[in-house]
């Protein structure tokens, strides 16, 4: 950012939640099926029919709003917002106004600006204010292409119509657009975590938008507010916002107004355009849903979701790295999901090696989820079979090529780590006696050797290191050899 | 037998439409086929066979469902209204939908886009409204029971205008699942009876919780019917003396000041009440009545369903044309009235005061009914007047609602019993309202009431 200036940014995200039916009706929340197929007269919006709210969204929500710090409001109220549009068979969205489904959140992230190859530069906590998450319902699709006679109509498909969404606000809090791209990959990740949504961006079920001004540092007053929607990825957001930075600064240093409007991220051509202008923007005559009652959530079912909510990320990275004396980067990655983190829990519990486990599993289990596209619940091995071929390689059974050989065999076959290393003939000597055995076999029948050795010729160590594990077929474990060796070449 | 006496019910209402236009469709090919199928039922229901009309603002699957509106005109219900579904399983049979004011809006039946329905009594007069079309199809003797629906009185008020009995129930008392909504804070289905037996046999059938209305309530429905002829002895009844002023005509004024002696000649107690915010009933109504409705009828935009204008260029111009084509005037009157009042910068003067005042309105009513059974008021300022004696003057229009608004702002159940005939033979209702969910006090009053002061007389026009 050009020195001098600073941006002021805030944040909306649409959360689709997770439910398997819709917010208002008993249709099935599914993508990918015949249009209109999963519509019923609630959500095709046909006259006479009501919403009655999904029971299941409260809990949803409550978990989406407790993983962001938000505090869930004892009554909340459902207002409508009335504007016309095709997608909409109402005429009005059922949302929230004045009085949300939760409120005052605070959340802290840990947040860092990138250098020019997108490193990480230094990650530092933030505190974010949420002002409120609402729910409302989803609209359907106005759909323009691919059908009969395009150019003469449009088609509105309603299965999306009745999905359940979080609205998450914030205050104008940020400062970079990385700051808000770290908000968004954690809002994203902790409403995963809590099994409050898929909060899959490039499946639609997680939309952000950004309201973007720029001031003069040391300014308090705000500029114009650009909002910035059609962000289809966190890249493009990010994206996006350092786009409308620059521009709105170029735009008052060259004492050009910057217009309140809503713009879109063009990923074709990488900038912004115009959508539409304040003068287009809506009065949406909110009013309470008169068809709905007040929504009403007792502290005690509060508590018992908070209860049955699994440990946070950040509780579980801070736990990682106090009780497992991991480093701040590798706790961070532990817990880059929840499956994630459980595996390597239970293997670094098993295993009673925790750095060993986080090698492991930040190693070769990483890389075979990557190649695999598999996520850490959908692994044939087990936790358990992970910790178990741990443990044999602390022991030393196995030489560490060996375990990622057998750990490839494991990963892709499901057997469990002894099984593989009996078929593979892994097992190694540790046994002093046997190896001894050995030792004393390999000098005797190399007397020249010895003598040379014994003489000074260091160098002839490998020899005998080489000669014993031939003889044990690469068995004898080799920091075993190598005592035993010392020892008797001494003389 | 039942074929006959559908028959007869449907050979009525075909010969009389043309009289009254109180059906805009009679089903006679669905009416048939349902003898078929109740007559199937073994187990004994209790509207067994009886012919019922249907406000054409409630949905009856695969049925012209218009609410007299052109913008409606071809719609066809996808499916039955919790209180139809209800009357079917009781065995009931529909047999037509019933003339309307469009969308409920208005006490005449002049708005409805299919012309008024006549009063059997003078059909040169309006049979009052919303709900016209089914208080004509009872008082022309074409079926003794039908249903309407209430917002503001647009079942009482044309009862009281038609000679028979109207019943709006407690809010939440029946589902309004399949009401076309006009403003849902306010909106409730009611009943017409020949009788207050006849619409409590109904009301009994079709009460009660219904899952699929957020706001029925799960309270316990009554068998009205055990109790209707119950003695009203000792029973209070308490009259507002200031809503017997200034705007109510003699004639109706006298025969509602009769009925308060009858009453009291029957053992009823007679009090004095006061009921100081009904006074602002029509102002609070006309903004919460008209802000709902804004919103309740966006839906019908031409993309869907119903009628779309023909010749837009683009979907503003499509929304214009067919809202501008398919709404008559006091339906675009009132959207417009309603859009202003939730407007930005007006809704705490308008809409956020108006709903202080209806919980004011709703006090008075719960301070009355702590010492009071029901609360007597006429039920319409007026008797039927003249076709086209109002249409030009909303405001006195807006007036004939009175006496009945209040009921719906408060929540309270109410209802209009023919109480006398005016010098030219028009009949007169007088109104009981009462506490939540007193509905079976209220038919107690009204039976005991009806078989003791019976009206005496028949329209000019019904069908013997």
């Amino acid at each position: 950012m050009k020195e001098g200036w600073e941006a002021v940014i805030g944040m909306e995200i649409h959360a689709q939640l997770a439910t398997a039916t819709k917010i208002f009706c008993g249709c099935a929340v599914e993508t990918g099926g015949e249009p209109n197929s999963n519509t019923c007269p609630v959500c095709l919006g046909l006259p006479g029919a009501l919403p009655v709210l999904n029971e299941n969204v409260i809990e949803l929500g409550a978990r989406a709003a407790l993983a962001l710090g938000l505090e869930v409001q004892g009554t909340s109220i459902f207002a409508r917002k009335n504007y016309f549009y095709p997608d909409l068979p109402k005429g009005y969205q059922i949302s929230q106004y004045d009085k949300p489904f939760s409120a005052n959140g605070t959340l802290t992230i840990m947040t860092s600006e990138r250098d020019a190859s997108g490193h990480a530069t230094e990650w530092k906590p933030m505190n974010i204010h949420i002002q409120r998450m609402h729910l409302e319902e989803d609209a359907g699709k106005n759909v323009h292409e691919g059908l009969p006679d395009v150019d003469k109509y449009s088609y509105v498909d309603l299965n999306r119509a009745g999905t359940p969404l979080g609205e998450i606000v914030t205050s104008p809090d940020f400062r970079t657009s990385w700051q808000a791209y770290d908000y968004v990959n954690h809002v994203r990740r902790a409403l995963q975590w809590v099994g409050a949504s898929d909060a899959d961006m490039e499946k639609g079920n997680l939309r952000c938008e950004a309201n973007v001004s720029v001031r003069k540092i040391g300014e308090t007053d705000f500029n114009n507010k650009v909002e910035l929607k059609n962000l289809n990825s966190v890249r493009f957001m990010q994206k996006a916002i350092e786009f409308e930075i620059e521009r709105q600064i170029a735009a008052h240093e060259a004492d050009e107004p910057v217009a309140q409007e809503t713009r879109l991220w063009d990923e074709k051509n990488n900038q912004t355009r115009v959508m539409r202008s304040k003068e287009d923007a809506h009065d949406y005559r909110y009013f309470p849903e008169p068809d709905l009652q007040p929504l009403k959530v007792t502290p005690d079912f509060v508590e018992n979701v908070k209860a049955r909510m699994p440990e946070l990320p950040d509780v579980m990275r801070d736990r990682f790295m106090e009780t497992y004396q991991l480093s701040y980067s590798d706790a961070s990655q532990l817990v880059g999901d929840r499956s994630f983190a459980e595996y390597y829990e239970t293997v670094a519990r098993i295993s009673a090696n925790p750095k060993l486990a986080a090698n492991w599993i930040l190693g070769e289990f990483t890389r075979e989820l990557n190649s695999s596209g598999k996520t850490a619940d959908e692994s044939l091995t087990t936790a358990e079979d992970l910790a178990e071929l741990v443990i044999t390689v602390e022991a030393g059974k196995i030489n560490n090529n060996q375990a990622k050989e057998v750990f490839a065999e494991m990963f892709a076959t499901g057997k469990p780590a002894a099984k593989v290393i009996e078929e593979k003939g892994f097992e190694q000597i540790s046994d002093t006696s046997a190896i001894e055995r050995i030792v004393d076999d390999v000098i005797a029948s190399s007397e020249a050797n010895v003598a040379a050795y014994r003489g000074g010729n260091d160098k002839l160590f490998g020899f005998f290191v080489g000669q014993v594990m031939k003889a044990s077929q690469g068995k004898a474990n080799p920091k075993v050899v190598n005592d035993i060796l010392r020892h008797r070449l001494v003389g | 037998m039942i074929i006959e006496e559908i028959e007869r019910t449907l050979d009525n209402a075909e010969r009389l439409n043309g009289q009254l236009n109180s059906f805009l469709s009679i089903e006679r090919d669905h009416a048939l086929s349902r003898i078929e199928q109740v007559s199937k039922q073994t187990e004994a229901r209790p509207l067994f066979g009886t012919p019922i009309a249907i406000k054409d603002n409630i949905c009856t699957k695969g049925m012209r469902t218009s609410c007299g509106s052109r913008i409606l005109h071809n719609y066809k219900a996808q499916y039955d209204a919790t209180a139809v579904k209800r009357l079917n399983d009781a065995g009931a049979i529909v047999v037509g939908k019933t003339n309307m004011d469009e969308f409920a809006m208005g006490s005449s039946n002049e708005s409805s886009a299919f012309g008024a329905a006549k009063n059997p009594w003078d059909v040169e007069r309006v049979p009052g409204g919303s709900s016209g079309g089914s208080a004509v199809a009872v008082a022309s003797g074409v079926v003794r029971v039908s249903l309407g629906s209430e917002t503001g009185g647009s079942v009482r008020q044309p009862a009281s205008l038609c000679g028979i009995f109207g019943l709006k129930p407690t809010y939440g008392r029946i589902s309004r699942y399949g009401l076309v909504a006009f403003a849902s804070s306010l909106d409730n289905i009611g009943i017409f009876g020949l009788t207050s037996l006849d619409a409590a046999r109904v009301l009994f059938v079709i009460a009660g919780r219904d899952e699929l209305d957020s706001t029925s309530a799960d309270v316990p429905v009554p068998d009205y019917e055990a109790t209707i002829n119950d003695d009203i002895k000792g029973k209070t009844i308490g009259v507002p003396r200031e809503l017997f002023g200034e705007g109510l005509d003699d004639e109706v004024r006298n025969a509602v000041e009769n009925s308060i002696d009858n009453f009291r000649s029957l053992g009823a107690q007679i009090v004095d009440v006061e009921l100081p915010y009904a006074k602002y009933g029509i102002a609070v109504y006309y903004i919460i009545a008209t802000a709902e409705a804004s919103s309740n009828l966006a839906r019908f935009d031409g993309v869907r369903y119903g009628f779309r204008a023909e010749g837009s260029h683009s979907l503003r111009e499509m929304y214009m044309k067919t809202r501008e084509e398919g709404f008559g005037p006091e339906v675009k009157r009132r959207i417009m009235l309603g859009t202003y009042v939730l407007s930005s910068g007006y809704y705490d003067a308008y809409y956020s005061k108006a709903q202080k005042v209806r919980a004011l309105v709703k006090a008075d009513y719960q301070k009355v009914f702590a010492k009071c059974d029901a609360i007597l008021t006429p039920t319409s300022p007026s008797t039927a007047f003249k076709i086209g004696e109002k249409t030009e003057d909303p405001l006195a229009m807006y007036l004939n609602d009175i006496y009945t608004v209040s009921a719906n702002l408060a929540g309270v159940p109410a209802v209009s019993v023919p109480c006398g005939l005016s010098s030219d033979g028009l009949p007169i209702g007088t109104q009981l309202i009462g506490n939540f969910w007193s509905e079976g006090t209220l038919l107690n009053l009204a039976n005991v009431y009806e078989n003791q002061f019976p009206l005496g007389a028949k329209p000019f026009v019904f069908a013997e």
